[in-house]
């Protein structure tokens, strides 16, 4: 039904939802897992619990979604929706977690970014959305990859928001001065890095963050590496010493030790600086980036195009998923079906999950916006008329579709720092510090009772 | 600072005053009044300090694991941390802090006392408040404000010393960067060491100058044999606030992590270790333990230099 235009009444969708739901879920016993009954919600039920006064807690920190909580609360007036800014990303779940563990003040609906969800599957605190309206059917949607982010077998864990598929974004015009065409593989790009150097010696063709776990474990995701696994019970995989991880940490290894990128932190004044003034010629992003680098170097106008990520293979076309999230609902709400209906209402329903996409500029997960004129045929100024979405959107066909996270991906993150983060600065032995990052989370797996494969 | 403040009372000057036993009733209903008194102290006290203190010492003593939920482990969070390098370098680098720093800002704080005090100075209530003024600039704002100024592209030190053709100070690398947040402690707080010694010499009778001056001493003399011991207990607090200080070091090494994410490590001091080992590693049983080593470590070391100053005196 998601391919259809919306129909005519909200009762309507959800009946037609609630039929294609029932015929799909027929003699499927549930592998349910904690609580949560996994029988799906009738239109009956959905229909009383959206026609009764009801508040709900969003946490979120995507800037003007109150637009489309408005729009919500149009479609249903007698439920009322409170917006809370707590935080953003780590914030906000510190913030969440504390709530989860004082039993209250937690919200009904929160938003999480896809690497955190299976950290909050740890004590089942994430509603299973299956068995609510118009949630299992939304599959087909999505590309693969999003979906296989957001589920668990036949259970839902979180409605995608965004998402960062990974792409290139370059300076037209001090790539050409430098007579190098945007490189299609990594072998070319490390090639374009060092006659980039020859020709600017005070410059580097991008900068390789120490501080950016989120971009290298992006890099290990488009070689198609699984460095992280998380069965959703008591076993963790972690395996950092796999060809797919190594070669790209080699790779960069090499690039770092020859002086041919800078070793900047990113999202630093710094490095602002360095993206408007030309220091760095590309940033190797995510789908996010292009309308952040406009407001980051806006001086640059016009001199910016995107293209995808180098490949490892002529031809290739694979990449990783950088950032991005997720409207989850937390399990312990008192109104599950008007908390579900929510999180699926905003970012599915064609209005307000179009205004998500060309109002906040949040890179749409849903395979009918990605093909949409509308969103496709933008051609902002900033990079030349180009029509950047489109490069985006291809990316995000590319992703592979496998991969996972570990349950503690803030200790993941910070072990980063630790390990990785000085051996790129010194510009060091980076395999040196996989291999110690890899032990640091082995032994914080084990001393937190997970049983390590 | 029109305020007269009184030089603080050396700790143990009071306790060698005999203690008598009141018994008779009016003694006792005084008492009772008395506790009564002090009784809205005591319970913000005990709920504000006492409570959290006591819930921390408990959580410190068990073990909580994402899997497998939580167990009685008695002092093994303590034993581990002692063999924790992350932790004991942790220490070490404030201790060295500490060692550089803290004399450092309390010399500089003296002498500036001592100068306000001579009344040498041209433009003293400038040159006072002008002194003051960093440690009236929360300590956020001034970390934020040092951290761009030393910022190695456009950081105006690098602007000048890429004018001049030097190299490039490199502020924020791993070899400056303890260095540089001295710096910053140093500028936030040699105002504030500063102003409690002035006013402790502000508050010592003139007569004593006088005599000296009789007795043909100059000023540097003045300074030297009368002011310095004049105002001993007021120099006493300012290092003991200072070990304090420097041990709990957070505000300054979090907020330059940002600029420097490599050098700066999530155990960069004690208190960042204990930080990230509650919100980062969940951990919060081991942070307790951190935590309570930590402020063990700060009473032994206050003690030994408040021990150290009331032997010095003994013996002058």
């Amino acid at each position: 039904m998601f391919r259809t235009r919306r129909t005519t009444t909200s009762l309507a969708a959800a009946l037609a939802s609630a039929l294609l739901l029932a015929g799909c879920s027929g003699g499927d016993d549930g592998s349910g897992d904690g609580g949560g009954s996994t029988e799906p919600v009738t239109p009956e039920q959905f229909e009383e619990a959206m026609s009764t006064p009801t508040e709900l807690t969003f946490w979120t920190w995507v800037p003007d979604i109150q637009n489309q909580v408005d729009l919500f609360e149009q479609e249903y007036p007698e439920i009322d929706v409170e917006v809370v800014n707590a935080g953003q990303g780590l914030d906000q779940y510190t913030a969440l977690r504390t709530a989860l563990r004082a039993g209250e003040g937690a919200p009904d609906v929160v938003q999480i970014e896809y690497q955190y969800i299976p950290s909050f599957l740890l004590d089942d605190n994430l509603l299973d959305l299956s068995p609510h309206q118009g949630v299992a059917d939304l599959q087909d949607q999505y590309p693969e990859w999003v979906w296989e982010q957001v589920s668990r077998g036949d259970a839902v864990y979180g409605i995608p928001q965004d998402t960062g598929p990974m792409g290139m974004l370059y300076r037209d015009d001090l790539f050409a001065q430098a007579g190098i065409a945007p490189p299609a593989t990594w072998d070319e790009f490390a090639q374009a890095a060092r006659t980039y150097r020859e020709v600017n010696p005070d410059r580097y063709i991008t900068d390789f963050p120490p501080n950016q776990a989120g971009q290298m474990i992006g890099f290990m995701w488009a070689n198609g590496a699984v460095p992280f696994r998380y069965d959703g019970e008591e076993t963790v995989t972690i395996d950092l010493g796999t060809e797919e991880v190594t070669e790209v940490v080699r790779y960069w290894q090499d690039l770092v030790q020859q002086d041919l990128v800078g070793v900047d932190p990113d999202f630093t004044d710094q490095w602002y600086q360095a993206l408007s003034n030309g220091t760095y010629a590309s940033w190797l992003t995510a789908a996010w980036g292009p309308v952040f680098l406009q407001g980051t170097a806006e001086n640059t106008s016009g001199l910016w195009r995107a293209a995808q990520l180098p490949q490892w293979q002529a031809g290739g076309q694979s990449t990783g998923n950088w950032g991005g999230s997720t409207d989850a609902v937390i399990a312990g709400t008192d109104n599950p079906i008007a908390a579900a209906e929510l999180a699926r209402w905003i970012n599915v329903e064609p209005e307000p999950a179009m205004r998500l996409a060309t109002e906040q500029f949040l890179f749409p997960p849903s395979q009918e916006i990605l093909e949409d004129p509308a969103f496709l045929d933008a051609a902002p100024e900033f990079y030349g008329g180009q029509q950047v979405n489109r490069v985006f959107a291809e990316a995000s066909e590319q992703v592979n579709t496998d991969f996972g996270w570990l349950p503690f991906m803030d200790y993941v993150y910070s072990t980063y720092e630790d390990t990785m983060g000085p051996a790129i600065a010194e510009r060091g032995d980076m395999l040196a510090a996989l291999a110690q990052w890899e032990s640091q989370l082995e032994s914080y797996a084990e001393e937190q009772g997970f049983t390590v494969e | 600072m029109r305020t007269q403040r009184r030089t603080p009372v050396p700790a143990g000057a009071a306790a060698g005053a005999p203690r008598r036993r009141g018994t008779s009733p009016a003694r006792r209903r005084q008492h009772r009044a008395a506790y009564l008194l002090v009784a809205p102290f005591m319970l913000v006290f005990a709920a504000m300090l006492v409570v959290p203190l006591g819930y921390a010492a408990y959580l410190s003593l068990f073990r909580e694991q994402l899997i497998g939920g939580t167990s009685f482990v008695g002092l093994d969070n303590y034993v581990r941390a002692l063999t924790d390098s992350a932790f004991l370098e942790g220490v070490g680098r404030v201790a060295l802090f500490l060692v550089v720093q803290v004399p450092i800002m309390l010399g500089a704080a003296l002498l500036f006392a001592l100068l306000l005090d001579s009344g040498l100075l041209y433009l003293e209530r400038f040159v006072r408040l002008a002194i003051f003024l960093p440690y009236a600039v929360p300590s956020v704002v001034a970390t934020l404000m040092w951290g761009y100024l030393y910022g190695p592209d456009f950081g105006p030190f690098a602007q000048i010393a890429e004018a001049l053709s030097l190299p490039t100070p490199r502020f924020l690398s791993s070899d400056w960067m303890l260095g540089s947040i001295m710096n910053v402690l140093t500028w936030e707080f040699v105002g504030y060491n500063m102003i409690i010694m002035f006013a402790a010499l502000r508050a010592v009778p003139a007569d004593l100058y006088e005599a000296a001056r009789v007795d043909g001493a100059g000023e540097a003399r003045i300074a030297w044999s009368v002011k310095i011991p004049a105002i001993r207990g007021a120099l006493l607090l300012t290092a003991i606030f200072s070990v304090i200080g420097s041990f709990q070091l957070f505000n300054e090494p979090q907020l330059l992590s940002i600029l420097a994410p490599s050098v700066i490590d999530s155990a960069y001091t004690p208190n960042l270790y204990a930080y990230n080992l509650a919100f980062t590693n969940q951990n919060i049983n081991y942070s307790a333990a951190v935590a309570f080593l930590l402020a063990l470590v700060i009473a032994v070391v206050s003690y030994v230099v408040q021990l150290s100053s009331q032997r010095r005196e003994r013996n002058s």
